[in-house]
């Protein structure tokens, strides 16, 4: 493919198409204008406003919409609360993306693993939680949690205790996504070159150090994907801490940020508020993946050196 | 000896691995033949026999009117009719913005690009926001709407139509004198097809798992998707013990049939196409 790939930048066909192409992207264009821009658009024009009860004796009379400027998102960001959701979720990611990376990894490396067995069965077994929404899920460990029902001694230890909740949140999330990264992996270890793991081989390493020393630094840039995608993952902690909350005395309503955003929003109707959280979010996300992403890149090329 | 451990070792962590995935869901399984009597009193990991599987598939289908099947056949148009819709509309402007130069069409595909870090869940609630302005709320346009255009899938098809819809053919299908739109229909639309299935997988299980949106958008339990509606399951008997045997056939009900379909599906989508299209 390399060689017409090169041409096809070259000969594209200026405004050959007609209107075709732009008849083509307008359904797509039109959507995103609607759907993306506008209400991000939307969400920061609320959250420089706010409601002014109506004047009038005993404040009645109609309330009115009116600019408030940095308000809204200064009770966000000097509320302890906000703080406290923001670090809870942290404390989940701490647990979650690492645990996420590292099996990925070590299953996808084992898949590849000359002479395992049952790499079958096992590579679908581990992809099944994939097609398992997060909301099932969460009721699905609820259960095995819960202890009444636990199958996995939970009269014994206490999985919604205020410490054990991080981790029963973390491993619902890691639960669902393993799968998913692990064939995304194992796809980046099958397509490096069989030759350099010959040669290897030949030079008498073992199948652990082919693994760890030659396979490993080669999918580096994939392991970093995952990284990324993780992390961005965990700032969206939403449905498992929101369909374990009524099992789990320990989910507060703010217990993560976007559990946060819903309830200004719709609990307690500060759509304001909730619309200057949400940028915040928005923010911090985007620049999350951002720093992940150029770490990423610097460890994928330190590997490539 | 070295045989022996390199055998061994992988093998017992994808075995461990493997355990850990279905474990919960076997558990599932099982415990759906009991009634909720024998929950509480049998091994967790020992079936019942006594007509539980049978009662709580019935209880749950019967719950309120039969709303159970409702949710299904909710999830099902949402998924369906969102993938395909959000796959059609990926497809066509990965094509055009892979294969042709137009008036703003790299600042376009910057955007696109861009578009790919915002993160879509955190948008819910300003979408609410939006549409409850518009007065569009609480139906169920407001659910498929929102998630019919994907950035990430419009830069996969993108990529894909560059590498795979060679130049030579589109040229040639000109010279017979082929119009723009039928080489599109018949050339490239056909040769792009390996990234549409993937997309339109991808799309279906996002819109399938989706919750968020759903749980802002509607109020009213017929339009619920399955995800929203084990959810009020849960709520609703989450505070009585006796309820329980309803909400795990719920689960067992909603995760079955998707399993069985994906994992047979799974040589149908390149996952590669995900890991080579993303490139840090």
């Amino acid at each position: 493919m390399s060689g017409p790939r090169t041409a096809t930048a070259a000969s594209k066909p200026r405004g050959r198409g007609g209107l075709l192409p732009v008849a083509l992207v307008t359904p797509a264009v039109v959507l995103l204008l609607l759907f993306t821009i506008a209400p991000a658009v939307y969400a920061i024009f609320l959250s420089f406003r706010r409601m002014k009860v109506g004047k009038g004796l005993l404040g009645g009379g109609k309330p009115t919409e009116v600019w408030t400027g940095l308000s809204n998102y200064t009770a966000t960001l000097s509320d302890s609360e906000f703080w406290a959701s923001l670090g809870r979720m942290l404390l989940i990611a701490a647990f979650g993306v690492p645990l996420t990376v590292i099996l990925s990894t070590l299953f996808a490396l084992c898949l590849d693993a000359k002479r395992a067995r049952l790499v079958g069965f096992a590579r679908l077994a581990i992809f099944l939680p994939y097609a398992v929404p997060g909301v099932v899920a969460s009721l699905l460990w609820g259960f095995m949690y819960l202890p009444a029902t636990s199958p996995i001694g939970g009269d014994v230890v206490d999985y919604f205790g205020t410490k054990g909740i991080f981790f029963s949140v973390a491993n619902v999330a890691v639960w669902g996504v393993v799968g998913f990264n692990m064939v995304i992996l194992y796809t980046a270890v099958r397509s490096l070159p069989k030759e350099l793991f010959e040669a290897a081989e030949l030079d008498g390493a073992t199948e652990f150090q082919i693994a760890v020393r030659v396979k490993l630094p080669m999918i580096a840039p994939a392991v970093a994907m995952v990284a990324l995608f993780s992390v961005i993952g965990s700032l969206q902690l939403f449905n498992e801490p929101t369909t374990l909350k009524p099992l789990a005395n320990a989910i507060s309503s703010t217990w993560v940020p976007l559990m946060r955003v819903y309830t200004d929003a719709f609990v307690n109707n500060s759509i304001y508020e909730g619309a200057a959280t949400s940028f915040v979010l928005i923010a911090m996300t985007v620049a999350a993946t951002v720093l992940v992403s150029a770490v990423g890149r610097r460890i994928a090329r330190r590997s490539t050196r | 000896m070295t045989r022996q451990r390199t055998r061994w070792i992988p093998t017992l962590i994808l075995l461990i691995g493997a355990l850990y995935c279905v474990l919960p869901v076997l558990w599932i399984v099982i415990a759906s033949t009991k009634t909720n009597d024998e929950l509480f009193s049998t091994a967790p990991f020992l079936p019942a026999f006594n007509g539980g599987f049978w009662s709580n598939l019935d209880a749950l289908f019967s719950y309120n009117h039969g709303i159970f099947g409702r949710w299904v056949l909710n999830s099902v148009i949402y998924a369906i009719g969102g993938g395909l819709l959000s796959t059609a509309i990926a497809g066509a402007a990965g094509y055009a913005l892979g294969k042709y130069r137009f008036a703003g069409s790299t600042v376009l595909f910057r955007a696109i690009v861009a578009a790919v870090l915002l993160p879509q869940i955190l948008l819910a609630v300003p979408q609410f926001l939006l549409l409850a302005k518009v007065g569009m709320t609480n139906n169920y346009a407001s659910v498929l709407l929102p998630q019919l255009v994907s950035p990430f899938a419009i830069y996969l098809c993108k990529i894909y139509s560059e590498a795979s819809v060679p130049d030579e053919i589109m040229e040639a299908a000109r010279i017979d004198g082929g119009s723009e739109w039928r080489i599109f229909r018949s050339v490239g639309a056909p040769l792009m097809m390996p990234a549409l299935v993937t997309v339109f997988l991808l799309q279906f299980i996002g819109i399938w798992n989706n919750f968020l949106l759903p749980f802002v958008m509607i109020n009213n339990d017929h339009l619920y998707p399955l995800t929203l509606g084990l959810y009020g399951l849960m709520i609703i008997t989450g505070g009585q013990a006796a309820q329980y045997s309803i909400v795990i056939a719920g689960v067992l009900v909603s995760i079955i049939p998707l399993g069985v379909l994906f994992l047979s599906l799974q040589r149908y989508w390149k996952i590669d196409l995900i890991s080579g299209g993303v490139k840090l």
